[in-house]
C-alpha cells in the first residue's frame, strides 16, 4: 500500500511539471496547444535513446532532453504562432500525431511500437537510486517540481512575463505597446517545451522502459484538463488541478475497488468534473492570481505627501 | 521636411480602394485634425502609419526614415504610440499593470542583457531596480491622468471615460515623440470632452506632437492647429480650421450638394 502510495506521489509530481510548463503556454500566454504530451514524449525518448545508447550520464541526458524538447517548441512555433485560437490547437494537435507516429515507426532508432527497456537508473552525485526504493524518486522528482515551481513564478512576476500576460489578453494592443509578440510567444513555447522534456527524462528514468502508446493525445488533453481544473494561470492552482485528476484517476485501485469498479469508470468521472467545473467555476478551483502592486503603490503615495 | 508624412499611401482591400493616394503630413509640435465622414479611411490611414497594416503602395515617412514596412511593435519603439478607436486595454489585468506594460521596452537597464526573459530567469539584483523604474514612471503617467487612486481595479472594471484616460496613460508611457488618438471623445458627454480638451492641450505642452481622429467639431476646432479632411479614401482638403471651415469641398462631403 506505501508503495503504491508513494507511486501515485511520483506521478503526480512528474504531472506536475507537465501542467506547470502547459500553463505558462496555455494560462498565461493563452496559446492553446495540444502537443503537450509530444514534448513530454520527446524528452522521454531522448533520454531513454541517450542513457542506454549512447550511455551518457542522467544530468547530461536530462540537460539534452529539454534542449531538444525546446528546439522542438520553437521549430513548431515559428510556422503555427502566427494563428490563433481554434487553428492553433488544429496545427499543434498534428503536430503531436506525427510526433506519436515517428516513435511509433522510426524502429532504428525508438524500436517502434517495443519501445526501449532496461533505462538505467540514475546516478546522483555517486549514489545510484534503486528504482523498488520509490521515496528516492519521490526526492528527485519534487525536488524538479519546486524548482520549476520557482522558476516560473520568477518569470511570471517579471516584465517578461508581464508581457506574456499582455499578449493573452489583447494581442493587438500588446503589439502597439512595442512588444515583440511572435518572439514572446516563440520563446514561451520553448520553455514549456523545455520543461517538458524534463519531466519526460524523469517518467523515462522512473518508469526504466518508454513506449509510444503514453504519449498519445489523450494525454495532452488530460494535461490541459489539469491546468483548467486547477485554474488557468496559476501556479499553484494546477498543481491542486494536478492532484485531483491523478488521485481521481486512481481512486478505484486506491479503495481497493479495482475489480469491482471497471477502469473506465475513470474516463467518465473526469468528464464529470469537467462538465460540472465549466457549468459552476469556469475560472477554475482557485481561479487567476492577481499580481497585488496596490501596497508598493500606495507607499510611493505616502512617501510623497 | 515634416515631422512625419506619408507618400501618396494607398491602401486596397480587394476591390475596394480604403485610402486613395494621401499625402499626410504633420508638423512637430503641432496637434493635426484628421476628420472626414464615416469610412472615409482615417482609421485605415492611422493602421498604415502605425504598422498595424502595411499599404499597398506609398511610404511613410517619421523623422526622415522610412518606416513604411516596419513591424508595428518597432514603430512604437521609434516614439510613435497610438489609442485605438474601439478602446483596447488589457481588460484582465489591472489599471497601474497596464500602464506598466507600456513602459515594457523602455525598462531595459544599461548593464542588462536585452533579453528580458534571460533577465527573469537570472533574478538579477538590476532587474528590482529596473522594475523600481517602471513602477515609478508608470505611476508618474497614472498621476498625470488623474487616476493613481484606481490602481488596483481592473480595466474592465473602469468607466467607459476612465478606459479611454487609461489608453492614454499608456500610449503616454511609451514616451512618443508622436501620439496618434483614434476618437478619443467618442461617447463622451460635453463636460469630459471639455477635460479632455485640456488633457490634450497639457499633452502638447510636454513637446508631443498629436495627432487625432475626431467627429467632435467644437473639439477639433478648437485646439487643431491644423486639419486634414479625407473623403472616400481621398484628401480633399488640408488647412488651418478658419479654412476648413469656409472650403466648400468640406461643406459638400459633411451637408451634402445643394441641388
Amino acid at each position: 500500500m506505501i508503495n503504491f502510495i508513494l507511486l501515485l506521489v511520483i506521478y503526480i509530481g512528474i504531472y506536475s511539471i507537465l501542467s506547470l510548463s502547459l500553463n505558462l503556454i496555455a494560462g498565461y500566454t493563452g496559446l492553446l496547444s495540444l502537443c503537450h504530451a509530444a514534448f513530454f514524449g520527446i524528452g522521454a525518448y531522448t533520454t531513454a535513446i541517450l542513457m542506454t545508447g549512447a550511455k551518457l550520464d542522467f544530468w547530461s541526458a536530462m540537460l539534452i532532453s529539454g534542449v531538444i524538447s525546446s528546439l522542438f517548441g520553437i521549430l513548431i512555433g515559428l510556422p503555427t504562432l502566427r494563428l490563433k485560437g481554434d487553428y492553433l490547437a488544429i496545427a499543434t494537435l498534428g503536430f503531436g500525431e506525427i510526433v506519436r507516429n515517428l516513435m511509433i515507426n522510426w524502429d532504428s532508432l525508438t524500436r517502434g511500437p517495443m519501445g526501449i527497456n532496461n533505462i538505467p537508473s540514475p546516478n546522483i552525485l555517486g549514489f545510484k537510486l534503486i528504482p523498488s526504493q520509490k521515496w528516492q524518486y519521490v526526492i528527485l522528482v519534487w525536488l524538479f517540481v519546486i524548482i520549476i515551481f520557482f522558476i516560473l513564478n520568477r518569470i511570471m512576476h517579471s516584465r517578461f512575463g508581464r508581457a506574456l500576460s499582455a499578449i493573452n489578453d489583447d494581442e493587438i494592443a500588446a503589439l502597439a505597446m512595442g512588444i515583440n509578440t511572435t518572439k514572446y510567444k516563440i520563446i514561451s513555447f520553448s520553455i514549456g517545451a523545455f520543461f517538458a522534456g524534463i519531466a519526460g527524462s524523469l517518467f523515462a528514468v522512473f518508469n526504466q522502459s518508454v513506449s509510444p502508446n503514453t504519449f498519445d493525445f489523450m494525454l495532452s488533453i488530460m494535461i490541459l484538463c489539469m491546468v483548467v481544473l486547477g485554474g488557468m494561470g496559476n501556479y499553484l492552482a494546477v498543481i491542486v488541478g494536478t492532484v485531483i485528476i491523478v488521485t481521481a484517476g486512481e481512486l478505484p485501485r486506491l479503495l481497493g475497488f479495482s475489480n469491482v469498479i471497471p477502469p473506465q469508470t475513470n474516463q467518465i468521472l473526469f468528464g464529470l468534473i469537467l462538465v460540472l467545473m465549466m457549468i459552476y467555476r469556469p475560472q477554475g478551483i482557485l481561479g487567476r492570481k492577481r499580481l497585488d502592486f496596490g501596497k508598493i503603490i500606495q507607499n510611493s503615495i505616502k512617501k510623497e505627501v | 521636411m515634416s515631422f512625419l508624412y506619408t507618400d501618396s499611401l494607398r491602401k486596397e482591400f480587394g476591390g475596394v480602394i480604403a485610402v486613395s493616394d494621401v499625402d499626410f503630413k504633420v508638423e512637430k509640435g503641432s496637434i493635426t485634425g484628421l476628420i472626414g465622414p464615416n469610412g472615409a479611411g482615417k482609421t485605415t490611414l492611422f493602421n498604415n502609419i502605425t504598422g498595424l497594416d502595411t499599404p499597398t503602395e506609398g511610404c511613410v515617412f517619421f523623422k526622415g526614415m522610412d518606416i513604411t514596412n516596419l513591424a508595428s511593435y518597432k514603430i512604437t519603439r521609434l516614439g510613435i504610440a497610438r489609442t485605438f478607436q474601439n478602446i483596447r486595454l488589457f481588460k484582465e489585468m489591472t489599471v497601474f499593470e497596464n500602464v506598466m506594460i507600456g513602459r515594457h521596452f523602455k525598462g531595459t537597464h544599461p548593464h542588462l542583457t536585452k533579453n528580458s526573459f534571460i533577465n527573469a530567469f537570472l533574478g538579477l539584483i538590476y532587474v528590482k531596480k529596473e522594475e523600481k523604474d517602471i513602477y515609478e514612471n508608470s505611476l508618474k503617467w497614472l498621476k498625470f491622468l488623474g487616476l493613481e487612486n484606481l490602481h488596483s481595479e481592473l480595466a474592465k472594471n473602469l468607466p467607459y471615460g476612465k478606459q479611454r484616460g487609461l489608453e492614454i496613460a499608456r500610449a503616454l508611457a511609451t514616451e512618443p515623440e508622436l501620439l496618434f488618438l483614434d476618437e478619443p471623445a467618442a461617447g463622451m458627454n460635453p463636460f469630459e470632452t471639455d477635460e479632455l480638451m485640456k488633457l490634450i492641450k497639457k499633452i502638447k505642452n510636454l513637446g508631443i506632437t498629436i495627432v487625432l481622429i475626431e467627429h467632435d467639431m467644437k473639439l477639433v476646432m478648437n485646439i487643431c492647429d491644423n486639419i486634414t479632411v479625407l473623403n472616400y479614401g481621398k484628401k480633399i482638403a488640408e488647412g488651418n480650421p478658419k479654412e476648413i471651415q469656409n472650403n466648400p469641398l468640406v461643406i459638400e462631403a459633411y451637408l451634402g450638394k445643394s441641388e
